[in-house]
């Protein structure tokens, strides 16, 4: 279940930059934990995210196995012009989540 | 007050007396700051993911029926407002011992025609914490009425025994000695009212039934089922004994 939350302002004046704050439900799994039989977990992390501002990609990050479960960022962006803030990321068993907000810049 | 003065008198014949801690204490108090700033911040709280999923949930039909929680209870804003502080409390029809988790399922069994969601499963989890998070700051206040008072016997009671290889009751590290330090925990007065909450050292959300039976095998002890009578009957008492406590779900700690 890719379920995630993103907070950022909605409406921003040009050039001012917004605080933004990234959730994601993950499990991020090390991998090198092993279940009550002995075996292995296979390990499953969120490897990359990258976020799109107005359909301009304005970071990316590479995750590893030292992440915590549900992973937190906090960012920022400068509001330039009105589009959509767009993230999506990939895990290690190749699921995809994706959440976006919109930013309506007033000059 | 006066009713629980009443109560202290009933028992006080027995061995175990139920007791309440002075003042009472939320188990976030117990936190380190840090913990207690996460809880305290709707957005980075990690068990709003499950309050949000809950939310889905809550609008979304399901089962034969294709009914949503939404269709009967509506805006749970409203309607669910308040109503964690009065469970566990016995269902008039049945004479059923419910908590909340039992009276979600006894909706999604007989209103949505679904089937039972599993106990500690994600659905469950998310749907309790969603219907408790709307109560937030009210005040605990479970009526141990004659329908009740058997389970809460046997809680209080369960409270008292000793357990285990450790051979300690609740009482001992909730009651006795809440505040001091047991290795690299704060011991706390032992209330339910933040869960469902986020452990770090589950790395999820979970229920009170689980944080009880963590309790069980830290002393060595013989662990409850989920949905046993014990862990319910314990659930009723620690409800009792939290009376007047705001509810903190979702609760974030260690």
């Amino acid at each position: 279940m890719a379920l995630a939350r993103l907070g950022i302002q909605e409406k921003a004046r040009r050039g001012e930059v917004l605080p933004a704050r990234l959730l994601i439900l993950h499990a991020m799994e090390t991998g090198f934990r092993l279940d009550a039989e002995g075996r292995a977990i296979a390990r499953n992390v969120i490897r990359f995210i990258v976020c799109r501002y107005a359909g301009r990609e304005v970071w990316r990050a590479d995750l590893g196995s030292g992440i915590a479960a549900n992973p937190y960022f906090e960012f920022f962006i400068r509001a330039d012009v009105s589009g959509d803030i767009e993230l999506h990321w990939e895990d290690d068993t190749l699921e995809k989540g994706s959440i976006r907000a919109r930013i309506e810049v007033t000059s | 007050m006066t009713r629980r003065l009443c109560l202290l008198m009933l028992v006080v014949a027995s061995s175990a007396v139920a007791q309440v801690p002075v003042p009472l204490k939320a188990g976030s108090e117990f936190q380190a700051p840090g913990i207690r700033k996460l809880q305290a911040d709707e957005f980075a709280n990690p068990a709003m993911l499950w309050v949000a999923q809950g939310r889905q949930l809550w609008l979304a039909p399901r089962g034969a029926a294709n009914k949503s929680c939404a269709d009967c209870h509506g805006a749970a804003e409203t309607s669910m407002k308040g109503v964690a502080t009065r469970y566990p409390q016995v269902a008039s029809q049945t004479g059923r011992v419910l908590n909340l988790e039992s009276r979600i399922n006894i909706c999604t069994v007989e209103r949505q025609h679904a089937s039972a969601l599993e106990y500690e499963s994600d659905p469950l989890l998310a749907l309790t914490a969603y219907v408790a998070h709307q109560s937030r700051g009210m005040p605990m206040a479970v009526v141990i009425d004659d329908a009740l008072h058997e389970i809460f016997d046997q809680g209080r009671r369960l409270y008292h025994q000793r357990i285990g290889q450790l051979n300690l009751a609740c009482h001992h590290c909730h009651q006795l000695n809440w505040g001091k330090q047991l290795l690299a925990d704060n011991l706390s007065q032992g209330h339910g009212t933040g869960y469902p909450a986020y452990r770090f050292e589950w790395q999820k959300t979970g229920s009170l039934s689980r944080r009880l039976r963590a309790c069980y095998f830290g002393l060595r002890a013989q662990m409850p089922e989920y949905g046993s009578s014990e862990l319910l009957a314990l659930e009723v008492y620690l409800a009792w004994r939290a009376n007047g406590l705001a509810i903190e779900v979702p609760g974030v700690r260690k």
